[in-house]
């Protein structure tokens, strides 16, 4: 894949870190606002992915290779069943909410509600550009 | 011949769903009235409005319900994507391979 004109490249290199910042917000208030983990992965995976449709996919795995996405979604997934089996351990239920609660409206509140949008918004956003590598890989592109 | 039954159809079908949202749709921000127990006057989104905010602490309903009340389900979705990336990795790896 060779990439797009100079006019694309430029403007999602401008507008990456921006995109990656908004999912990062979506995830982190996830349990305060509208969003969540999958609705933030998915924004993280599109802005790695509106790299690689305008750089190719050289440009896209200088920022994300292969290994590291396979290494977050494994990671994401971990955290998730680590903290359902927090609960078993605790000698309550799989999954409990078993974190303190914290005060109502606040970023760090919830218990495991962040935590677990976080693991879940690791395991969408790698799981999606894996899904992407894979595919351009049969295309001819290098891994 | 075929054309105008199948027009014909998508009239029908149109019109069916019309009527159906506008006959039988609850109207904005009403909830289903169902008898829990005893309870004549609750329903399971009233009682997950009530006491969402107070029993898991997330302000957001949405996320409470999604990873509290219905924890089991919510890790299963996720077990089905990481299986549906496996699935995808391992086939296009093999067809690579192949060709």
């Amino acid at each position: 894949m060779a990439g797009m004109t100079v006019i694309v490249r430029t403007i999602s290199r401008l507008l990456f870190p921006f995109m990656f910042l908004f999912g990062i917000y979506i995830i982190v208030h996830g349990h305060l606002t509208p969003g969540g983990g999958f609705q933030g992965g998915v924004i993280l995976a599109a802005s790695v992915i509106m790299l690689l449709l305008a750089y190719g996919i050289e440009g896209a795995q200088a920022k994300v290779n292969v290994l590291q996405a396979e290494l977050a979604e494994s990671l994401g997934g971990l955290i998730l069943v680590g903290l359902g089996l927090l609960g078993v351990v605790l000698g309550i239920t799989f999954l409990k909410n078993v974190l303190p609660l914290g005060e109502l409206g606040h970023i760090f509140s919830a218990g495991n509600l962040p935590v677990l949008n976080l693991g879940v918004s690791m395991k969408v956003a790698a799981g999606l550009l894996m899904i992407f590598y894979a595919m351009l890989r049969l295309q001819g592109g290098k891994e | 011949m075929s054309r105008i039954i199948a027009l014909s159809m998508v009239l029908v079908i149109g019109a069916l769903l019309v009527f159906t949202v506008n006959e039988y749709l609850l109207p904005f921000g009403a909830f289903p009235e169902r008898r829990i127990g005893s309870f004549e006057n609750e329903s399971i989104g009233q009682r997950i409005l009530r006491d969402a905010p107070r029993t898991t602490g997330s302000a957001n309903i949405v996320t409470s319900v999604v990873w509290d009340y219905r924890g089991y389900d919510t890790l299963g979705e996720a077990t089905v994507l990481f299986t549906a990336v496996c699935g995808v990795a391992m086939l296009f790896r093999a067809a690579r391979r192949r060709g």
